[in-house]
């Protein structure tokens, strides 16, 4: 393919990409009490509904929350899987490697309606723990496939280095391996995070009463349109975009070389 | 810095990688404060030796010891050897002062301590002021010394040397062989220095130990390596050489495969198989000579180097002083080696 080719096919794909937020963002900021495009009128009203409404509030925490544990417990369960499937040499370790990423294979909605039969008998229904398990389970993929990625990257003379310098196995790892790894653990955990934070099918069938952002919007437009939702909907891109401007800057991606 | 050297005794090690055999039965001594190169082409199993010696690998058979003590399977971080990596593995996310205060924190060593050390250290390698500065900041040279620095700040027992100076140029690998030599030596270090380039053995070295296919070919002073190899490999690998193989039909003769006869200055007994080398730099007035024909003339500068197709089917390299205009390629020419110059064996 040619050059403007290429140039030309990014930028419709990137058009279509953006589109979406082209019309969520001024809607959002719309003086109309219905969603409509072009706006009549500029408001900060749907804003105000959303920051004043203790549910919304309430929601966007319990998300907020819910994906710090999820990250959190993905990469202390993930880490050492992902160290396990790159360095490991053992009877059973591409299996392993296939079960790590199969809920990325599994469709959402099997999943969901598995740990709803499960997480009902354990009485784990409309905990927040009980969602932060279920979304570890749907981040885990993310956590091993970015550390592993980082880890086929890394030059384990420094390790041997560290060892015949005098570092035991336990120094080597809190002293070299880890913090040389720390770009892609950031990566790993901010990722974590997303999945749980945008994930809607898991929290429909688990969450119960207790709304996740994603759960709480997808309630709202069932009864009621109004812009309230656009200007959820731009709080939320705001939020992930962050997080992704600092997986950008701290983090690495699962093919970069470090920084 | 004072010196805690030891001496090293090898002992038959093997170690095979599924179907290779990467050391054949190893043994080799080395004496406390003595520097010995470990020379030998790649895949000849010298990289593996160290490994054995450092830690980072366990042998099959045979055993390593230490002043006496057997240290065969000794955890790397226990055995007070330093080690200078290929690619210098300097922690990158640490200032080169942290890299070289690394092996002291390891050992608990106070804070004003370690400090006084490092300073030391740095001077040694003369990097002074440029502790703050990470190993990305620095040149492959600057690196390589911070690499050294690290390596000997914790007295070792032992300094294992890595080809280290593979990734730099000329120049800066003379200075720098130079450097450790000096180094070596003013702190008494028994070291073992691992490389493919003979020329830098022969600089480096106390004694030689010519490697391949995971034997040791030869330990010898690097006199003795150049100037009497004791096999094919060890004749060819060092230094530029003309080998021929022939028997000896009398006493102090030899008839070589291509019928030439050579006088020899060696007593072998009439009957024997042997080889003969002759290094091109040892041409020059002699009871042997050579007619041929110049096939190919290089101007080297201090030296010109001649190939020559000799009449009795013999192809010879020959080095001269230069003297007048290169000769043409076609051009005849005569040269003569004398017996003394000639080895056998």
């Amino acid at each position: 393919m040619s050059r403007r080719a290429l140039v030309v096919a990014c930028a419709a794909i990137y058009v279509f990409l953006m589109l979406p937020l082209l019309v969520v963002f001024p809607i959002s900021l719309s003086s109309a009490p219905y969603m409509q495009f072009p706006p009549p009128g500029f408001s900060t009203q749907w804003y105000e509904r959303y920051l004043d409404d203790p549910q919304w509030i309430d929601a966007t925490v319990r998300s907020l929350y819910i994906g710090a544990a999820t990250a959190v417990l993905a990469l202390v369960l993930g880490v050492p899987l992902a160290f396990s499937l790159a360095r490991g040499r053992y009877i059973g370790r591409t299996l392993l490697d296939r079960i790590a990423l199969a809920p990325l294979v599994v469709p959402t909605i099997i999943l969901s309606v598995g740990l709803y039969g499960l997480f009902a008998k354990l009485k784990l229904i409309g905990e927040w723990y009980g969602l932060v398990l279920a979304h570890t389970v749907l981040a885990l993929p993310f956590v091993v496939l970015v550390i592993v990625a980082g880890l086929r990257d890394f030059d384990r003379a420094l390790e041997q280095a560290a060892e015949g310098l005098g570092a035991s196995r336990m120094s080597t790892l809190l002293r070299i391996t880890l913090p040389l790894l720390r770009p892609s653990l950031v990566s790993a955990g901010l990722l974590a995070f997303i999945s749980s934070f945008d994930e809607l099918v898991v929290a429909l069938f688990l969450a119960g009463p207790n709304m996740t952002l994603p759960k709480k919007m997808f309630d709202n437009i069932l009864m009621e349109i109004d812009p309230t939702i656009a200007a959820v909907s731009v709080m939320q891109i705001l939020l992930v975009s962050i997080v992704l401007v600092l997986i950008g800057r701290f983090g690495r991606g699962l093919s970069g070389s470090a920084r | 810095m004072a010196s805690r050297s030891a001496d090293l005794e090898i002992e038959g090690l093997v170690k095979r990688f599924g179907e290779v055999v990467a050391l054949d039965g190893v043994s080799l001594d080395i004496a406390s404060g003595e520097l010995l190169t470990i020379l030998g082409p790649s895949g000849s199993g010298k990289t593996t030796l160290l490994k054995v010696v450092a830690g980072f690998e366990t042998p099959d058979a045979g055993t390593v010891r230490v002043d006496g003590t057997d240290i065969t399977l000794l955890p790397p971080a226990r055995r007070e050897i330093g080690m200078v990596f290929q690619n210098y593995a300097l922690f990158p996310h640490l200032t080169v002062e942290r890299n070289v205060a690394f092996p002291l924190e390891m050992r608990n060593v106070g804070r004003a301590e370690i400090e006084r050390r490092v300073a030391e250290a740095l001077g040694l390698v003369e990097l002074q002021g440029y502790g703050k500065r990470l190993p990305r900041q620095l040149s492959g040279g600057q690196q390589q010394r911070v690499a050294l620095a690290r390596a000997i700040v914790f007295n070792p027992r032992l300094l294992l040397l890595d080809e280290p100076f593979g990734a730099l140029d000329r120049k800066l690998r003379e200075t720098m062989q130079l450097e450790v030599r000096r180094l070596q030596r003013r702190l008494g270090l028994t070291t073992i220095f691992i490389t493919h380039d003979q020329e830098e053995a022969l600089v480096l070295s106390d004694r030689i130990a010519v490697m391949n296919k995971g034997k040791i070919q030869q330990v010898a002073s690097t006199t003795e390596i150049y100037e009497r190899p004791a096999n094919d490999f060890v004749a060819d690998f060092v230094g530029e050489s003309n080998i021929f193989h022939g028997t000896v039909t009398e006493v102090g003769s030899v008839t070589l495969e291509s019928g030439r006869r050579l006088l020899i200055a060696h007593g072998a007994p009439v009957g024997t198989r042997v080889g003969v080398l002759m290094r091109p730099e040892r041409f020059g007035q002699g009871v042997n000579s050579f007619n041929g024909e110049v096939k190919e003339a290089v101007y080297l500068g201090s030296s010109l180097k001649l190939r020559v197709a000799c009449d009795d089917g013999v192809e010879l390299i020959v080095r001269q002083p230069v003297r007048g205009p290169l000769p043409a390629a076609g051009s005849r020419v005569s040269v003569a080696i004398e017996r003394e110059s000639i080895h056998v064996f």
